[in-house]
């Protein structure tokens, strides 16, 4: 008997269902009822573990927060399903797993305003999106000033960002200390003059930001591929064809590289060189306390941000060590900096055991604004250069790319975000310092 | 931490440095396209492994430092004036 013909492969068709594809189902309170009821044997794998096939529409390189999140707006928002997240190591555990887990909007420059905005507001409806449980905890991100000068420029920050739209309240230093108990007001170095609050800044469970993706994605039909690292970019003349991966060659029509922290490594593979700098940002958490601070808190005085957890650790971080490196644990002058700025400000904790520290790498720009943008190279997208933003802007960014790849042009509120602007001279100068990337 | 050997003042802490970026990237010609300042100005190789980047010793000679450090171990193999050049690799690995 003769095989049935092959269809002609279709370059929007959706890929026929395999058996290594799972579903989670849904998830719901009747459900959890009568799984208890049941011994919990009827829950199944949250994503599929794909193998990779030879070729996809779309191949998306690294499994991030935001490598995912594109692949499921790619899947949900375009009906392209043809797509492979590919990861070098396990599904998580770069960056995504190593932020602080802060969301806001407060930022300065108008088109960044928006755009993370864009992003607190996809936060904001993100567990009903992908039926998943993100602990998302609008608590207020409390920002204080120290000086009169800083008072001048946050007020101008929270008008600016009150005229796109976006919530912000003054707080006087009595308020201040109503929030936050613990603030030493007077402290001898940098007294509180006062706060600015964004009631709707908060946090997200990192980890299950990245878990909902994948499952949302693999159930929309995409291919989460772990343990598969790309090793080089095959390219005709200008127009790229596909990874070399160690789990062999994958042809595509569109890569999209989402691998911050290492986005100059794999464009060099392409031959590109970027405007990107790669610097290591280290993370704190102390041991579990009681109730102490219900909002993110940020020093003005030096760069120190802190909130507690659910389980009561204070998670916290500071600025960057300050010069390149791949190194992903930070060094001891950054520890003693940031500890400094903690007691500075909540001398109540110079007593709390610090219990792990650790470090994720950034891709830090020139201008310390992301990059979201077709390249030199056709059917080449990079989402990186993300600073000390990439997880609060997870929700957009993936949205924004899975847009530019989709459409072939940017989503206007990322449009200010192409790799152009730097040659062209329409940088968004979040600091103000300059192209220094190891002062923003 | 790092400890820059500092030709000058001899090993000290790197809390004594201040960094300074890329030490490879050098000023285009007065003649040279715009294109080439917004490379000299934006663009930098930022790679996995060797580096020469500059220093400025502000807590002791306050000369500015060439130095050549790995961005993953963060070991420091050479360090030298402005003028100066490290060896080729090779030499630097027999040596």
């Amino acid at each position: 008997m003769m095989p049935p013909p092959m269809p002609p492969p279709s370059r929007s068709s959706a890929p026929a269902i395999r058996p290594d594809r799972t579903s989670s189902g849904r998830y719901s309170l009747w459900r959890l009822l009568r799984e208890g009821l049941a011994g919990q044997r009827g829950w199944s794998r949250v994503w599929a573990k794909a193998p990779p096939r030879a070729r996809y529409r779309v191949v998306i390189v690294g499994g991030g927060g935001h490598g995912l999140a594109t692949a499921f707006y790619l899947a949900t928002e375009h009906g392209i399903t043809d797509v492979a997240v590919l990861e070098r190591g396990p599904l998580g555990l770069g960056n995504v797993a190593r932020n602080t887990t802060i969301i806001r909007s407060n930022y300065f420059q108008p088109a960044n305003v928006r755009f993370y905005e864009f992003s607190l507001k996809l936060w904001e409806h993100l567990e009903h999106t992908l039926n998943f449980n993100a602990m998302v905890s609008q608590r207020g991100t409390l920002n204080l000033f120290h000086t009169e000068a800083q008072r001048d420029l946050f007020t101008r920050r929270a008008n600016l960002m009150r005229l796109e739209g976006v919530d912000a309240e003054a707080l006087s230093r009595a308020q201040v200390k109503e929030v936050v108990p613990l603030v030493d007001l007077d402290n001898g170095r940098y007294p509180v003059l006062g706060g600015f609050l964004q009631p709707r800044g908060g946090t997200v469970r990192h980890d299950a930001v990245a878990w909902g993706y994948a499952r949302g994605a693999s159930e929309a039909g995409v291919d989460v591929v772990e343990h598969c690292a790309v090793t080089g970019l095959r390219r005709d003349g200008q127009r790229v064809t596909g990874v070399e991966t160690t789990r062999g060659f994958i042809a595509a029509d569109v890569v999209c590289l989402a691998v911050a922290g290492y986005s100059s490594e794999l464009a060099r593979l392409a031959g590109i060189e970027l405007p990107i700098e790669t610097h290591v940002l280290q993370a704190f958490v102390t041991e579990g306390l009681k109730p102490v601070l219900d909002v993110v808190l940020t020093y003005g005085a030096g760069h120190f941000y802190i909130n507690q957890s659910d389980k009561g650790g204070l998670v916290f971080g500071g600025a960057i060590d300050g010069y390149n490196t791949y190194g992903q644990r930070g060094t001891l002058p950054m520890v003693e900096e940031v500890t400094a700025a903690a007691v500075t400000l909540l001398p109540a904790l110079a007593r709390v055991k610090v219990l792990r520290q650790w470090g994720g790498v950034m891709d830090m720009t020139m201008d310390g604004s992301p990059i979201i943008s077709a390249t030199p190279l056709e059917g080449l997208v990079l989402n990186g250069g993300w600073c000390y933003g990439g997880f609060k802007a997870i929700p957009a960014g993936g949205f924004t790319t899975a847009h530019l790849i989709a459409h072939g042009t940017p989503h206007p509120v990322a449009a200010h975000l192409d790799l152009g602007r730097f040659a062209a001279g329409r940088t968004v100068d979040e600091r103000g310092v300059g192209p220094f990337p190891w002062l923003h | 931490m790092l400890r820059i050997p500092c030709p000058f003042c001899g090993v000290r802490d790197e809390v004594e440095f201040r960094y300074r970026g890329d030490a490879t990237r050098s000023r285009p010609g007065a003649a040279e396209e715009a294109a080439a300042f917004a490379a000299y100005v934006y663009v930098r190789a930022n790679p996995l492994g060797w580096h020469l980047e500059w220093w400025l010793h502000v807590g002791g000679c306050r000369r500015l430092l060439k130095v050549e450090r790995h961005t993953l171990s963060h070991e420091i193999r050479w360090v030298g004036a402005p003028g100066e050049q490290p060896p080729p690799p090779e030499k630097a690995q027999a040596s």
